[in-house]
């Protein structure tokens, strides 16, 4: 199956090597049209598509957005703190109400896992996963597997370190699931309460030593600090966290001389990644961000253009 | 569909022949080659362009800008299609702003492909002029566009195929008409 044929992007797990790869290679002549002067191609003229946050979120909606406006779709951003949400309707109702103005596509991030999932068997609009709960974080996924592939000329057999709160990230699990497909050495660290030991069961390696961890890496992945999980008590404070898992330039030299750092943002500085290594030139966490937007571009081109029936749901 | 190849309109002599002539016609049109330009259609007209551009640089003596359009982003069909087609990239590494631009394809058809690489270069610049150089002209065109360089007309029904094979791709220069095979 390729993305093209199927309805929807719910997850990094039900996509195969083949899928990832025309996502990848799709992205590729999108981040060309990003560097024009005129950013836009006329492709998805006649195609509307809306973005239903029940998270916040800015880099993510806006990406989306702007990904679908490069490529002439319509595209409308829903407020859920200002809509009917608000009055008590169910969400059902919602997405039939959305349905039925003619969009061809959604774009939802929830805080409850499977909520996409969901939607995506309540409406024929194609649904496309911007995070749910604890589950996944398929673009974000996508875009650091390009962002690697870029750098490093491929993402086979690469070592790759990801870093922090493995309990909660549902970009470490995308990421997990994403570069496992193309035999990648996945190394988890973080606090002991933050690494669920259930985690090695999709092929990871556990560790409770950043510097063992980013042995001869590749890559580090460097997630965010969800400091609204602080109050669960699970780090006892930043500064320990800090102290003890805060990656820098000296905590990588164990590191490959070419190693990459990368965070999904928004960085807390001085307590996941320091500054001067958020500055320096193997962090490429803007370039993330522009990869992102190609790469919804490509999802957005595959996913909503070509015929609408005889697609597999 | 099975094809079965009905006649061989030009063989690799004959298409240098032509784009030979092809490029001492733009030369001569364009009273030299100021602020001259070639870019061919992915995916056939990109080794067509090289070449052109090639012997019009050696005529001149200048080297000649060559680039590669990729339509895939600006086609009309897309809804039609039951799987998307793969993006490529576009490859023009140079202004075109105040350009004369030789569009070059290998077959003119129903002018579907050349009004969508005209749309994708004004999106990248505004050139001064396009001029469109084609290997064949096979007729049936369904939009007003016309070449201004051709390297041979060739008459079709609309039930045959014309395949431009180029060396850098196919392995071998030559054009053919190709034709369904009924099976009865």
């Amino acid at each position: 199956m390729k993305l093209d044929r199927r309805k929807d992007l719910l997850g990094i797990k039900d996509l195969s090597r083949e899928e990832i790869d025309q996502i990848l290679d799709t992205a590729i002549p999108m981040k060309d049209v990003i560097k024009r002067d005129i950013k836009k191609v006329p492709t998805l003229r006649g195609k509307a598509m809306v973005t239903i946050f029940y998270e916040n979120s800015t880099r993510t909606r806006t990406s989306f957005e702007i990904a679908g406006k490069y490529l002439s779709a319509d595209t409308v951003n829903l407020a859920v703190n200002t809509s009917s949400v608000q009055k008590g309707e169910s969400l059902r109702d919602t997405l039939k109400t959305i349905e039925v103005m003619g969009f061809d596509l959604m774009v939802m991030r929830h805080s409850m896992s499977g909520t996409p999932h969901y939607a995506a068997r309540c409406t024929k609009m194609r649904v496309v996963n911007a995070g749910d709960g604890q589950n996944e974080h398929p673009t974000q996924a996508l875009l650091d597997m390009f962002t690697i592939r870029e750098h490093k000329g491929t993402l086979e057999n690469l070592k790759v370190a990801i870093v922090g709160d493995i309990r909660h990230s549902r970009v470490a699990r995308s990421n997990i699931y994403g570069l496992s497909r193309y035999g990648c050495e996945i190394r988890v660290v973080g606090p002991a309460t933050l690494i669920p030991p259930e985690v090695e069961k999709l092929g990871v390696k556990s560790y409770y030593s950043l510097e063992a961890a980013v042995k001869d890496a590749d890559v580090v992945n460097v997630l965010r600090v969800q400091r609204e999980r602080q109050q669960a008590g699970l780090f006892p404070s930043l500064d320990e966290y800090a102290e003890l898992y805060m990656v820098s330039p000296e905590r990588l030299k164990g590191a490959k001389d070419d190693v990459l750092v990368l965070h999904p943002g928004p960085m807390n500085r001085g307590v996941e990644i320091s500054s001067s290594l958020a500055d320096s030139t193997q962090a490429v966490i803007n370039e993330q961000v522009t990869n992102g937007v190609a790469v919804r571009m490509a999802i957005l081109f595959l996913m909503m253009g070509g015929a609408k029936d005889e697609i597999a749901g | 569909m099975n094809l079965r190849d009905k006649n061989i309109i030009m063989d690799e002599v004959g298409m240098k022949r032509a784009l030979t002539r092809i490029a001492h016609e733009v030369v001569e049109k364009n009273k030299g080659v100021q602020d001259l330009v070639v870019v061919g259609i992915r995916r056939r007209g990109g080794p067509l362009a090289q070449r052109l551009a090639e012997r019009i640089g050696a005529i001149e003596e200048v080297e000649v800008p060559v680039g590669i359009v990729d339509i895939t982003l600006y086609r009309d069909d897309l809804t039609m299609l039951s799987t998307q087609p793969m993006v490529h990239r576009t490859e023009v590494n140079f202004d075109i702003n105040g350009k004369v631009v030789i569009l070059v394809d290998d077959v003119l058809y129903t002018g579907r492909t050349v009004r969508a690489a005209m749309d994708a270069l004004i999106d990248l610049g505004r050139p001064k002029r396009i001029q469109l150089a084609v290997l064949v002209d096979r007729g049936h065109r369904e939009l007003p566009i016309k070449a201004d360089y051709i390297g041979k007309n060739v008459p079709t029904s609309a039930q045959e195929i014309v395949s431009v094979l180029v060396a850098e791709i196919d392995g071998i220069d030559k054009v053919v008409i190709q034709e369904p095979i009924n099976e009865t």
